[in-house]
């Protein structure tokens, strides 16, 4: 959600106003991120020669892939440059939840909102499949439970499907108010939303059905229940996460929950929040789709940007890169097993189950050095502060420094 | 280093010279009075025989920030469409890359290939500056500027609901062109986005909206004072209620009279010239919108003008854009309710010669431009990519200098829409000087760039050569030099060497009491820091590459002519 209202008050031990878990965990993570010197095949070296060798591998390769990507604006502007240099595909490490949104998008568009409209508009909150704040701790918090909204509306009432009962506490409201849960497996959510299309039909096939049906494990009268409260509400916001739809053609599903959404719409206020699976992806995402026209897995060969959301996938890329380059600022994400030459750049408390040929540990951005991050809704830019002090350059000047080398 | 362009034949309407010969000197950047006989020419151009004009300016063009990148991001087969070359309509040529949704790197590249040295992103939506400031950062060769959009703004809209002084208001409208680094102030169906969040569908100029009781009228008129006292030379930017509908020439009539005679710029105005006339309830109202333009003369307006072929439709208005959604080819498009600010729709559009509405639509556009006589009030656009891509804009030009072209072109259209239209009888061609002021000149004087689209003494070097040709629309796709502030930067049409422009900005006096207010506000109901809002000098002239230029208030005499 990236949070602009966090207030780092002491250091040791870690004290941070208005922080959640994972801000927490971020910056105690970023603390202890400044001893690690440079390695080759997990021998420290000096930083000019991890550079010179990073250099080495991508000229010798032919089709190298930059995975991970977990960067922000400036870093990714610097990466489509490497890129550029040395005919690179280019993948996302969340990806694979982060497609299921972007095929959706490319085959049918969609109607959605933003974080400021949720906290002062919405009235009913539909969260499928995802409890929220597994991934966003703070979003009840900041954006429902709050007691100032601009016009005055009801509090929001919370409806979670295909979530377990004990995932619910954060929907709880201050007073007490208990949301509505309708449990369901993942693995039936399609077969449910596809359901709920039909029952938003005036005529549809489902109307002959008894109320206590079930599909996919729901009765019917959940169902429409739910489609009440959709269409009651003032502005209704559905909330869904790429990454917890975890199973074959999840995309499906998120089209499905789109084309609910664009159907309430032809008389009602109703918008999709699209949660994002984070380290980045949107930064990454709208930084490439403005320099080259695609989003990620794309490839910019002999300086033409070429787009496949399949085959530039990381998962097959693995298997014929003759170089990867590994990148995660944010957070110490390893690499993935690959058989080509790897080259780690990112956060220095990375550790290795194999040791790769050169590691550069980099700042974590906003806390080493400043930068720019898109926020999950794509609608907001932040500027990324330094907070404090460190040997460690940033990962825009390391990447500028092997590019030199290749010219 | 002095270089000379010598003998070129300058159509200069700034400073009044129509097809004159005469040698042009550029020092650092500028052009300068003839040097005396002992000082060095570095370089020297041979124009004879060429035309010369200032670098034209795209006044109106989506060219940055979040809708265009949804826009990138919804349809990755645009990209692929590059090399199209088999046009569906008659009167496209290779020339019109058909390629809606460039790259920001294309952008800046296919910009300044056809001799415009500056585009304006004429929707910037304050909460969404940083993106459109980024992608510009991104976008090479041209300068750069935007039109922050206000009146959709729950800020805004609260301050009018609560009778706040105009006072407050003009101190909130010049503190969001600070903080947004803009140049202009646009209002987008005014009211309507933010009507659309409270689930109404329409909205008339004197409709309230229902949650804030404000009509389109009342925003209109505020916005337009508060433009007018900051002293801001770009006029208030207004894309009326009820685009697209039939019928909505008259929301377009009674908007010229919405600011009681304060000058406000009306934008895309082809798609708000439409009647309901006929078999099937669509129209031209070309007509009265031109005349209604000759007769107010404090209204300036943009066409917008469509051409066939494949687009996509970016705009703020989500009220409108959820009505067009139904026509969208391919059928897909995004709608979004942004932060409390404003909203957005998109929704590809593929024109059709054989439509009657798209054929319609086309006629609306040329009939404006050929009806409307002052050429300092009207100005060529297609709201790239609205309309059509900006690169169509040499066969756009053509369409309006040719009239056999243009009848021959009008002839293969839908036979029900030609009988609606009066085109055939409308005997206008522009003339190079005309096209100079609605290109350069006018386009200068109503952003308030007073060093640019003029070539006279002090203005900045941004400068472009054509060889003069009966095919138009060849001449105007490729120049055979630009000049950006004084260096060689395309050569017979291609790019020779890359710039990075400056970004164009207006920052008039206010009160900072203003932001006592604003951050209580931004405390209890936004999503982000007040401070996080504002974008510093250094996020765009940081890096070294980019630069920001702040015009002074209001529009001055230019300079005096350079000699002859």
């Amino acid at each position: 959600m990236l949070c602009d209202d966090l207030l780092l008050t002491e250091i040791s031990p870690m004290r941070i106003k208005n922080a959640c878990s994972k801000s927490i965990d971020f910056f105690e993570k970023a603390l202890q991120a400044n001893a690690t010197k440079p390695s080759l095949a997990g021998n420290p070296t000096d930083l000019n020669t991890a550079i010179k060798t990073a250099a080495d591998i991508l000229r010798a390769s032919h089709q190298p892939l930059f995975a991970g990507l977990g960067t922000e604006v400036q870093g990714m502007r610097a990466i489509m440059r490497l890129a550029e240099k040395t005919n690179a595909t280019l993948d996302h490490m969340h990806s694979e939840a982060t497609m299921r949104n972007t095929l959706a998008l490319q085959n049918s568009g969609w109607q959605t909102t933003t974080l400021t409209e949720v906290k002062n508009r919405a009235d009913v909150i539909l969260a499928i499949g995802t409890d929220i704040v597994s991934s966003h701790p703070r979003f009840f918090e900041k954006l429902v439970w709050n007691s100032d909204s601009l016009f005055d509306k009801a509090q929001a009432e919370i409806i979670y499907l295909g979530v377990a009962e004990e995932s619910v506490q954060a929907g709880i409201s201050p007073d007490g108010k208990k949301p509505l849960v309708i449990p369901a497996e993942t693995q039936k959510l399609p077969e449910i939303i596809n359901a709920l299309n039909v029952l938003s039909q005036k005529k549809n096939s489902l109307s002959k059905k008894l109320v206590s049906d079930l599909i996919g494990g729901v009765s019917i009268a959940s169902l429409r229940l739910i489609l009440e409260k959709l269409k009651t509400a003032q502005y209704a916001v559905v909330v869904w996460s790429a990454s917890h739809l975890n199973y074959a053609h999840a995309e499906l599903t998120v089209q499905s929950i789109t084309q609910l959404i664009s159907t309430l719409n032809e008389s009602n206020r109703v918008a999709g929040l699209p949660l994002n699976a984070g380290d980045g992806d949107s930064s990454v995402n709208n930084t490439s789709t403005w320099l080259t026209g695609y989003p990620t897995r794309s490839r910019l060969l002999n300086g033409q940007p070429q787009y496949d959301s399949y085959h530039f996938s990381s998962r097959h890329q693995l298997k014929s890169c003759d170089a990867l380059l590994w990148l995660s600022t944010f957070n110490p994400h390893q690499p993935p097993s690959c058989d080509a030459p790897i080259i780690a750049i990112g956060h220095a408390n990375m550790q290795f189950d194999r040791q790769p040929d050169v590691f550069i540990p980099v700042g974590v951005p906003g806390v080493h050095h400043a930068g720019t991050m898109f926020r999950m809704d794509s609608a907001v830019a932040m500027p990324l502060k330094k907070l404090w002090a460190t040997d460690l350059l940033s990962l825009s000047e390391v990447i500028h420094r092997i590019e030199a080398l290749l010219t | 280093m002095i270089t000379l362009l010598k003998n070129g034949r300058l159509y200069d309407p700034t400073n009044q010279k129509n097809g004159v010969i005469e040698n042009i000197y550029l020092e650092q950047g500028r052009i300068i009075a003839k040097p005396h006989g002992a000082i060095k020419i570095t370089k020297t151009f041979d124009l004879t025989g060429k035309i010369v004009m200032a670098g034209a300016i795209d006044m109106h063009s989506h060219i940055g920030g979040g809708k265009v990148n949804i826009a990138r991001m919804m349809l990755p087969e645009f990209q692929e469409s590059k090399k199209y070359s088999e046009p569906e309509a008659h009167i496209c040529t290779p020339n019109c890359s058909h390629h809606a949704t460039p790259s920001t790197t294309d952008t800046g590249f296919r910009y300044i290939e056809m001799g415009y040295t500056a585009a304006f992103e004429p929707a910037l939506m304050p909460i969404n500056a940083r993106q459109a400031h980024l992608e510009m950062a991104d976008t090479p060769m041209i300068d750069k500027g935007c039109y922050a959009m206000l009146g959709n703004d729950d800020y805004f809209l609260r301050m009018l609901a609560s009778k706040k002084d105009q006072k407050s208001i003009n101190d909130y409208v010049a503190w969001i062109l600070h903080s947004t680094q803009s140049i202009g102030i646009k209002v987008v169906n005014p009211g309507g986005i933010n009507a659309f969040k409270f689930n109404q569908r329409k909205l008339d100029l004197d409709e309230n909206n229902s949650y804030y009781q404000i009509s389109p009228r009342e925003i209109l008129k505020s916005l337009s004072r508060a433009v007018q006292e900051l002293g801001i030379a770009k006029p208030l930017h207004v894309h009326c209620n009820n685009l697209g509908a039939a019928g909505n020439f008259q929301t377009t009539l009674d908007t010229m009279g919405a600011s009681d005679g304060l000058p406000m710029h009306l934008t895309h105005i082809q798609f708000h010239s439409y009647g309901t006339e006929g078999d099937k309830k669509f129209s031209s109202a070309a007509a009265q919108i031109a005349e209604a333009l000759n007769i107010n003369r404090h209204i300036t307006a943009d066409v917008g003008q469509i051409l066939f072929g494949q687009t996509v439709t970016a705009s703020g208005d989500s009220m409108m854009q959820q009505l067009n959604a139904k026509h969208a080819n391919p059928n897909k498009s995004v709608m979004m309710d942004i932060e409390c600010d404003a909203g957005c729709g998109i929704v590809p559009f593929k024109y059709r010669d054989q439509n009657y509405v798209n054929a319609l639509q086309w006629a609306i556009g040329l009939e404006l431009f050929l009806s409307v006589e002052d050429p300092w009030r009207i100005f060529l656009t297609t709201d790239h990519p609205n309309g059509a891509p900006f690169t169509s804009y040499p066969h756009l030009i053509r369409l309006l200098m040719d009239k056999s072209f243009r009848n021959d072109a009008f002839a293969k259209l839908n036979l029900d829409a030609q009988a609606m239209s009066n085109l055939t009888s409308l005997n206008r061609e522009y003339s190079l000087y005309e096209i100079a002021i609605m290109t350069r000149a006018g386009a200068a004087g109503l952003i308030g760039l007073n060093d640019r689209g003029h070539l006279g003494l002090g203005a900045g070097a941004d400068i472009t050569v054509y060889t003069d040709q009966a095919d138009r629309e060849a001449m105007f796709s490729k120049p055979d030099y630009v000049f950006k502030d004084g260096e060689l930067v395309v050569k017979e049409g291609k790019v020779v060497k890359v710039v990075w422009g400056a970004t164009h900005t207006a920052k008039p006096a206010f009160d900072m009491g203003v932001e006592k207010d604003l951050k209580d506000y931004f405390d209890k109901y936004h999503t982000m820091q007040l401070a996080n809002f504002k974008i510093s000098n250094d996020e765009i002239s940081g890096d070294g590459r980019g630069s920001i230029v702040v015009h002074k208030n209001k529009h001055t005499a230019p300079k005096k002519t350079g000699e002859s």
